[in-house]
């Protein structure tokens, strides 16, 4: 059985989450919630009631980020100094800890931020090639979108709920 | 007529239309008033000017910008100082009041970002234009070298190099990402190149629920990082003075103060540039009375800040037994560099009292010329670090040793000006100076709150 994508865009939050909330009761044998995404100007208020906690594990590449920039800084510091072999260093460690942590903590911090924007690229999905998903410019504007994949059946029983919201357009395709 | 001093005027009106805030925005990236370009050619002129006094130190040698030894920073080091401190306008209203929920820093917070890497782009050009051959700049990256210039990592000015470098590429990130809905919202509406441009810019942003948790976790994360970074960037520019020997600089106090300091200059700035953004764009709309009576208090409690440091170093000084460091003081008060540190005193300490006056903090003119005279004075508060120590050294040869800096150090000046102009009023035609998807929020969540209230 073929899959389809529909889309259908709201005028508001509320409408958007009353048809939502009615697919997910509906108990669809074909849908998984997974597949209910909503496309809007500015997140949801409501997101994670209506969809479930779909946790974004950014903190995990921070947390990497910071390790690895704070110890590869460190290691990049220290080796550089090692290899000054020839500087006089008058008796001073040939690698200063205490000029070498406000170094660390720098880099510490350069690389959590670059490694949390890494991060963000993949949670967020991004790049992302638009012509593969249903859009309507409507969406970064002020209506909100509601994208659900199933089968044809479910998505002509997610039609009816949309047209019973006010949808003000849907828009359908197929993807496989 | 609401009085918006007392809270009786609305940040923003909460009637506005989703569509009628990407309208307007929009709008200002093709139809700017006339004064845009007027500026435009203003900050053009200004760079050519450091540009053409950059070439003919070039080739002259720095004996034309009238250095000589002990005078060896200058304006250059006052400056480059400068634009540090203004950097922390982003951080201080993107990250600092994010955190701490004040959301009617949304309006104006994305030209606050813009000034922080604009800003950091203008000093670093400082660090190279003070070592007058630049072509040698490599001699100071930390690689064996066959010439035996050894970087030296106990060098605040070493940290200085990596601090900025750290500042410098987060804050672009923090900018960049944070305007990426934006950047979507313009490639719906964009036609031609700026279709392509934009495209580009939005990495095919369609507002899903899986992007913007992403995002706001991201953009929280990052302001998260930015505050700790921006205060250790500013203090580490003061070590590369109170870790000094010379009097007037080993000062315990001097991170805080530049702290202070920085994010005085930054509220300032922001007051400026408010005020040209609301006029030039026709922000009327977006860039309110009641946001700028805000930004002008914030300014306020800033100022007191730095005041209070300030005296702290008088009188640490004052009451110290460093008998140079004293002469020093005395000698800034009532020698040649008076009428400057006077300034920096009067500019810095007096006038923000203004602020006080309501009608003064309701009047764009009155704030114009306000938040100029704090820049001002925050200018010369760099520069009365920099210079009368150098005047007035611990050795007989370098006491009263004054010096006036020549024209082209204070063309350089005005050229980073310029440049910063330029750059800033580029990016106000390519990228939306105000943050629409922020805007929305603050209109949707300040409505939903009245909802409840009425419900309630």
């Amino acid at each position: 059985m073929s899959t389809i994508r529909i889309l259908g865009l709201f005028d508001d939050f509320d409408a958007a989450a009353h048809s939502i909330r009615e697919v997910r009761d509906g108990h669809f044998p074909a849908l998984k919630m997974d597949d209910v995404t909503i496309k809007s100007p500015i997140e949801h208020p409501d997101v994670e009631e209506l969809l479930g906690d779909r946790p974004a594990p950014i903190r995990k590449y921070t947390f990497a980020g910071s390790i690895l920039g704070g110890v590869l800084g460190f290691l990049f510091l220290a080796s550089s100094q090692g290899n000054f072999f020839a500087q006089h260093k008058g008796g001073k460690p040939i690698i200063p800890l205490p000029p070498d942590l406000v170094l660390t903590y720098e880099l510490l911090i350069l690389g959590g931020v670059y490694i949390t924007v890494l991060g963000f690229l993949i949670c967020a999905g991004l790049p992302a090639r638009m012509r593969s998903d249903l859009y309507n410019i409507k969406i970064s504007e002020d209506q909100i979108g509601v994208m659900v994949k199933s089968d044809a059946h479910t998505v002509a029983e997610i039609k009816k709920i949309f047209e019973r919201h006010h949808a003000l357009s849907i828009a359908e395709e197929v993807i496989e | 007529m609401p009085d918006f001093t007392k809270g009786e005027e609305k940040d923003i009106r909460d009637t506005i239309a989703w569509a009628q805030i990407n309208g307007d925005v929009l709008r200002s990236l093709s139809k700017p008033r006339f004064a845009f370009w007027a500026l435009f050619t203003f900050a053009l002129c200004l760079f050519s000017i450091g540009v053409a006094c950059e070439v003919y130190q070039w080739r002259r040698g720095l004996g034309v910008a009238n250095f000589d030894n002990p005078h060896v920073w200058g304006l250059y080091i006052s400056t480059f100082i400068f634009w540090i401190g203004m950097s922390h306008s982003g951080t201080l209203l993107s990250a600092i009041l994010h955190i701490i929920h004040a959301d009617w820093r949304k309006p104006i917070y994305r030209f606050a970002e813009a000034m922080t890497t604009f800003s950091l782009m203008t000093a670093g050009l400082f660090v190279l234009i003070h070592l007058g051959r630049l072509w040698k700049f490599y001699y100071s990256l930390p690689y064996p070298s066959e010439r035996m210039l050894w970087p030296n990592f106990q060098s605040p000015l070493l940290w200085d190099a990596i601090a900025i470098f750290t500042y410098l590429t987060s804050s672009i990130l923090f900018l960049y990402v944070g305007a990426i809905p934006d950047f979507a919202i313009c490639r719906d509406n964009a036609t031609g190149w700026r279709k392509h441009f934009y495209s580009m810019l939005s990495l095919g942003w369609m507002g899903t629920d899986r992007q913007w948790r992403s995002f706001r976790v991201t953009y929280l994360t990052i302001a998260c990082f930015l505050i700790p970074l921006a205060v250790s960037v500013h203090s580490i520019v003061a070590s590369d003075f109170a870790m000094s020997q010379q009097p007037g600089w080993h000062v315990t106090s001097f991170p805080p103060y530049f702290v202070a300091g920085a994010l005085y200059s930054g509220c300032a700035a922001i007051i400026t540039l408010f005020i040209v953004l609301r006029y030039t764009f026709r922000f009327e709309e977006y860039m309110t009375m009641p946001i700028l009576d805000k930004v002008g208090r914030l300014t306020f409690a800033i100022a007191m800040v730095w005041t209070y440091l300030n005296f702290v170093e008088y009188a640490s000084v004052w009451y110290g037994d460093d008998m140079y460091a004293k002469d020093l003081l005395i000698q800034k008060a009532t020698g040649p560099y008076s009428p400057f540190w006077w300034g920096m005193n009067f500019c810095g300490s007096v006038v923000p009292l203004l602020l006080l006056s309501k009608s003064v903090r309701g009047s764009p003119t009155a704030m114009m010329i306000v938040s100029l005279l704090l820049n001002l004075g925050m200018w010369l508060e760099r520069w009365m670090i920099v210079a009368p120590t150098f005047s007035h050294g611990y050795y007989p040869w370098s006491m009263d040793h004054d010096q006036w800096p020549g024209f082209v150090q204070w063309g350089i000046v005005l050229g980073s000006f310029g440049w910063f102009g330029l750059l800033f009023m580029l990016f106000c035609k390519l990228v939306p100076s105000v943050s629409m998807y922020e805007v929305k929020e603050m209109v949707y969540h300040r409505t939903l709150a009245q909802r409840h209230a009425r419900e309630a």
